[in-house]
């Protein structure tokens, strides 16, 4: 059925349903009670379809979607690790799932002890004091972060302390968070190795620096050696350092944040700690901070007394940055990994997700020019073909891959390189769907230079093929109502 | 051995000869020896996959599953069967966001769908790929009218959920924007305030409808009077109450915003939900977060595509005008999947049933004589009540009977002292209403 | 190799000023601009009336890949906005000297002096 090419609102019928609702009780009553002006008059563009059309449909679009579970996922600074099974059990539990977020404390105190405990657990695995679960996403972290850092430093009454040092490599998040938080930014050229250079960061060291925000390993997969320099740097001028938790799952076991010197940093619960990325979201993005900045933790926090939990609101917290305690039922997946992992087993991730990506990194760097050379850590970023020749690119070489049944490298990005491609291959796959992924990059390396057309081609074999981007930026073709016009105008 | 790493001593020793090193450890040689983690974190050690459910199912007994009357933001509607086991399929589940649309046209296609319902209720022109919640997304609803306008403070109708209000008031503070109340009149935003704080200082008008107190707020020459001051106007409504009530377009919105929980969610101890985000097309390019159109491949097959990417942090990094990277696309799924069930008279009866027995409770409450209406204005599902009975009383009455309800909404601060929330979904049957009443008539 | 018309003024910023008549100029981008951009899909331009002044944003363009804001290369009250434009931003990649944004009065003629000339803006984007 990967021909399959129906809208939902192209199978409605009139008067089809796909509901059952209760009988009316209570039928001296009436919507239609209420006055006319407060009512709706436009017509609702909404499908009437059967139960078992939504379930085909939606089966038969989901076969044109690739995920974790059809093959290779190696989308680097990802982190496309397997999302285990028992999580969404576990998830699915009514005793959880069914909980208001008003209801008393005493009873929902079997769910205030997995949010205390994983910020727990979350706060020893990074070396900070406390976490708060509440920000919904790795950018939502990154914001709340950045809040603590600047209410911090007004808390001190050090209001002229309004820049954010980001390295050039930095994902694009971290300054447009920085600007979010009303701050600016001040960026800063990374040295020949790929890492921080000390000289432009002490150039750019002054008393208007609120902090730096830092991705270790960075965004080239490579761990930043100088980092206990950079962090006493940042500090002795009266900053304070932000880890961006995007490439934490290298270090899991092997190095803390905290450890390294950071004092604020956000976790991707949906790359380290395994919760599904869903097609985009919902993730979770806890935030943690060494003990002097735990006051400014946002709104609403559970806290522990003896043996109970409660919810603390704090006058000197940040503010409220979510409805009530985030993306909660992602954390308690994030939960259930961590008890499923323990300490025996989280201590190898990182491990065997750099063997993983070395590996890698060693078997391709003649095929693919590595910029720069030596161990890297959870990813490796190469930058493009070593063969220049016949003028391919590295989209052409994505597109080819997903030909062969293997999902992308995120590719131009970082943006240091013109022709980057990022690897990551994470913990859980195996020697042997690695060796296949290596053949076959080096089976398109030989093709781009004897086949180059069937690069430029690619992908043939997927449901669609290259997509007019230029046409869907122009004809703003955003919804059912947008299509139909379109369709009507051309005629 | 453990079950996620499949790596065997065979693959690690010949991975290792490859790289010319003896053990994994020297991979990382590069870290400084004083930052290394030597020894096991302070977690608890390993559980099989039977002790793990044995775990959760002693955290469950901790936990008190009751028959909700309560709403303010999250509600107990229903979740057909479909939507769970649709919303399981690994290639949803699993799948990143969508960059490479050649094999993401599943992702691509709902969220098209999402957008075109998410248009259809709201009236307006064009729905972003969904925002983390209702409060963020009418926070960066806020951004939007700041920089449309190139305005710098917002007025705040006094009738929005507190909820919503903490969130805008930290994103506000922080972006250096300011802000104002619009003084409320027996329960909804008072117009003649409105017109006194408007001026040309102010980038839009946040109201929320149906309000904290349920109340189904009127918005008769709202529009004309912002519009006229060269402000936006941005109704905040709970999206399932749009299938009857007035749109927002019909109200003269420019944006439109809330929480898509209450279509086909679970409460789910407030996460994760959904926001929900339109506007009109001139404002497109202001607007936050992912948005998907419609285009054709090279063979000319019908295919989606993220558009306006040009936009996004990821390319405009610190020039873009939200920081916001992902979007809550399963959950978009499951607002596309409950809305395709529902259609629009399924949504209609949704509505009729919960008004029907929200009604049907009030009408009781009020006869007791133990509570009364301060306020006397139309509402749909929920719908607020003075009482002299300590909240107290009526919620341990309540959960004894494992009921949680009569939420009173001093939960948000003492101006809302001696106030009580009650709201009533399709899901609550005539007995355990009957219940309810009955065990509050027996209170003092 | 990007085209760069002779006799008109150039900003490191890659717009283009023509001088028409003593205090009134036309305002585009240049062939490497467009290029450097890709398929234009809008453009974001102000309102007649507005003025503009020399090395502040005044506009954007933007492509699939890529947005960049346009930087005015002199200061002065906006005459006309060419409207081809917002239905066919496109224009600017077939013929980016002929299509331009803005036609222009200058407040202060000797802001041309800080612009580069062609010979100059063919040296600057080699």
């Amino acid at each position: 059925m990967i021909n399959y090419n129906k809208m939902i609102f192209e199978l409605s019928n009139k008067g089809r349903v796909g509901y059952s609702l209760p009988k009316e009780i209570f039928s001296d009553y009436n919507i239609e009670q209420l006055e006319d002006s407060l009512l709706r008059k436009e017509e609702l563009l909404l499908p009437e379809v059967s139960e078992l059309d939504v379930l085909r449909h939606f089966t038969n679009i989901s076969n044109k979607n690739f995920g974790v579970e059809n093959g290779f996922y190696p989308l680097g600074s990802c982190t496309m690790k397997y999302n285990p099974k028992i999580n969404e059990e576990m998830a699915s539990n009514g005793a959880f799932k069914n909980l208001h977020p008003l209801q008393p404390s005493r009873t929902v105190q079997g769910a205030f002890e997995v949010y205390y405990n994983l910020q727990k657990y979350l706060s020893e695995i990074s070396g900070l004091e406390e976490f708060s679960l509440n920000p919904y996403a790795g950018a939502h972290g990154e914001l709340v972060g950045l809040m603590v850092i600047k209410s911090y430093h007004q808390e001190r009454g050090d209001f002229k302390r309004n820049k954010i040092i980001i390295p050039d490599s930095a994902h694009g998040t971290n300054p447009a968070s920085t600007v979010v938080c009303g701050m600016e930014v001040v960026e800063i050229a990374s040295n020949k190795r790929g890492r921080v250079d000390l000289e432009s960061l002490k150039s750019v060291l002054n008393d208007e620096v609120a902090g730096m925000m830092l991705t270790n390993p960075n965004t080239l997969g490579i761990f930043e050696n100088d980092i206990v320099e950079i962090t006493k740097l940042v500090h002795d001028a009266g900053g304070l350092m932000y880890y961006d938790g995007a490439n934490l799952n290298a270090l899991l076991g092997k190095v803390r944040p905290g450890d390294m010197g950071f004092d604020v940093m956000h976790i991707n619960l949906h790359k380290t700690f395994s919760t599904p990325h869903g097609g985009g979201g919902p993730g979770s993005g806890p935030v943690g901070v060494t003990k002097m900045l735990t006051k400014y933790l946002p709104n609403p926090r559970i806290k522990k007394l003896d043996d109970y939990f409660y919810v603390e609101n704090s006058g000197q917290a940040l503010g409220q940055i979510s409805s009530y305690f985030g993306n909660y039922l992602v954390a308690l997946r994030a939960y259930a990994y961590i008890r499923t992992l323990g300490k025996e087993n989280l201590s190898m991730v990182g491990r065997y997700a750099t063997l993983n990506a070395n590996y890698i990194s060693n078997a391709l760097k003649t095929a693919y020019e590595l910029p720069i050379s030596g161990y890297c850590m959870h990813e490796v970023v190469f930058n493009g073909l070593t063969n220049k020749d016949n003028d391919i690119k590295t989209l052409d070489i994505a597109k080819r891959l997903l030909d062969y049944g293997m999902h992308a490298p995120t590719i131009y990005f970082p943006l240091l390189f013109p022709q980057s491609i990022m690897i990551e291959p994470t913990e859980t796959e195996s020697k042997e769907t690695i060796d296949e992924f290596i053949n076959i990059m080096h089976k398109i390396a030989i093709e781009a230079k004897e086949e180059p057309e069937k690069l430029k081609q690619a992908p043939t074999k997927t449901p669609i093929r290259r997509t007019d981007e230029v046409f869907a930026a122009k004809m703003m073709i955003f919804s059912y109502k947008d299509y139909i016009e379109y369709i009507n105008n051309r005629g | 051995m453990f079950k996620y790493f499949p790596h065997t001593k065979a693959d690690i020793d010949s991975m290792l000869k490859s790289l010319n090193i003896s053990s994994i450890d020297e991979i990382f040689h590069d870290v400084p020896k004083s930052v290394v983690f030597n020894g096991d974190y302070d977690v608890p050690s390993f559980m099989s996959e039977s002790e793990l459910r044995n775990h959760f199912a002693s955290l469950s007994k901790k936990n008190q599953e009751l028959t909700l009357f309560s709403g303010l933001g999250i509600y107990d509607h229903y979740q057909p069967a479909v939507i769970n086991a649709l919303t399981q399929r690994q290639e949803f589940m699993t799948s990143y966001t969508p960059y490479q649309p050649e094999i993401s046209q599943g992702t691509l296609q709902y969220i098209f769908e999402y957008q075109s319902m998410i248009q259809t209720l709201t009236g307006l022109e064009v729905s972003n790929a969904s925002m983390y919640d209702g409060a963020t997304s009418t926070a960066e609803a806020c951004f939007m009218a700041c920089a449309v306008t190139k305005r710098n403070k917002v007025l705040l109708s006094s009738t929005l959920n507190p909820n919503i209000v903490n969130v805008i008031k930290t994103y506000l503070k922080f972006k250096n924007l300011e802000f104002d109340f619009v003084n409320e009149v027996s329960g909804s935003i008072d117009l003649d305030d409105l017109k006194k704080k408007l001026n040309k200082d102010i980038a839009g008008v946040i109201v929320q409808k149906p309000n904290v107190y349920g109340i189904i707020e009127d918005y008769d020459g709202f529009s004309e009077l912002i519009k006229e001051n060269k402000s936006l106007f941005i109704i905040n409504s709970d999206i399932s109450t749009l299938g009857v009530l007035k749109s927002p377009k019909e109200d003269g919105a420019d944006i439109a915003c809330g929480d898509c929980q209450s279509l086909g969610m679970p409460v789910a101890f407030g996460g994760p939900t959904l926001g929900y985000l339109a506007t009109e097309k001139k404002y497109v390019r202001k607007m936050p977060g992912r948005i998907c159109g419609y285009t054709h491949d090279l063979e000319g097959k019908r295919a989606f595509v993220l558009t306006l990417q040009a936009r996004e942090q990821h390319i405009r990094r610190s020039k873009a005008n939200s920081n916001i990277c992902s979007n809550q696309s399963l959950m978009a799924l499951y607002v596309t999947i409950y809305l395709s069930l529902m259609g629009k008279e399924g949504l209609k009866e949704v509505n009729n049933l919960s008004y029907q027995g929200a009604h049907y409770l009030y009408d009781s409450l009020v006869k007791t004589g133990k509570f009364t209406d301060p306020f006397k204005k139309p509402f749909l599902k929920e719908f607020t009540l003075e009482t002299t009975i300590p909240k107290e009383s009526i919620q341990t009455a309540l959960l004894e009977n494992g009921i949680f309800g009569g939420i009173g909404l001093d939960v948000f601060g003492e101006q809302y002292n001696g106030l009580i929330n009650f709201t009533v979904t399709e899901k609550r049957t005539k007995d355990e209403i009957d219940n309810l009443i009955s065990i509050l008539g027996g209170l003092s | 190799m990007s085209k760069v018309v002779e006799g008109l003024y150039y900003s490191k910023s890659h717009e283009w000023v023509k001088v028409l008549e003593e205090d009134m100029v036309l305002i585009g981008i240049t062939d490497f601009a467009q290029s450097e951009l890709g398929d234009v899909v809008f453009v974001d331009l102000p309102d007649v009336g507005d003025t503009i002044s020399q090395e502040d944003e005044f506009g954007a363009v933007e492509s699939v890949k890529a947005a960049s804001d346009l930087v005015a290369p002199v200061s002065g009250e906006i005459l006309e906005v060419n409207e081809d434009l917002i239905g066919e931003p496109e224009l600017l990649n077939k013929e980016p000297y002929d299509n331009w944004l803005l036609k222009v009065k200058l407040e202060n003629a000797d802001e041309l002096g800080n612009l580069l000339s062609s010979e100059e803006y063919k040296e600057f984007i080699k």
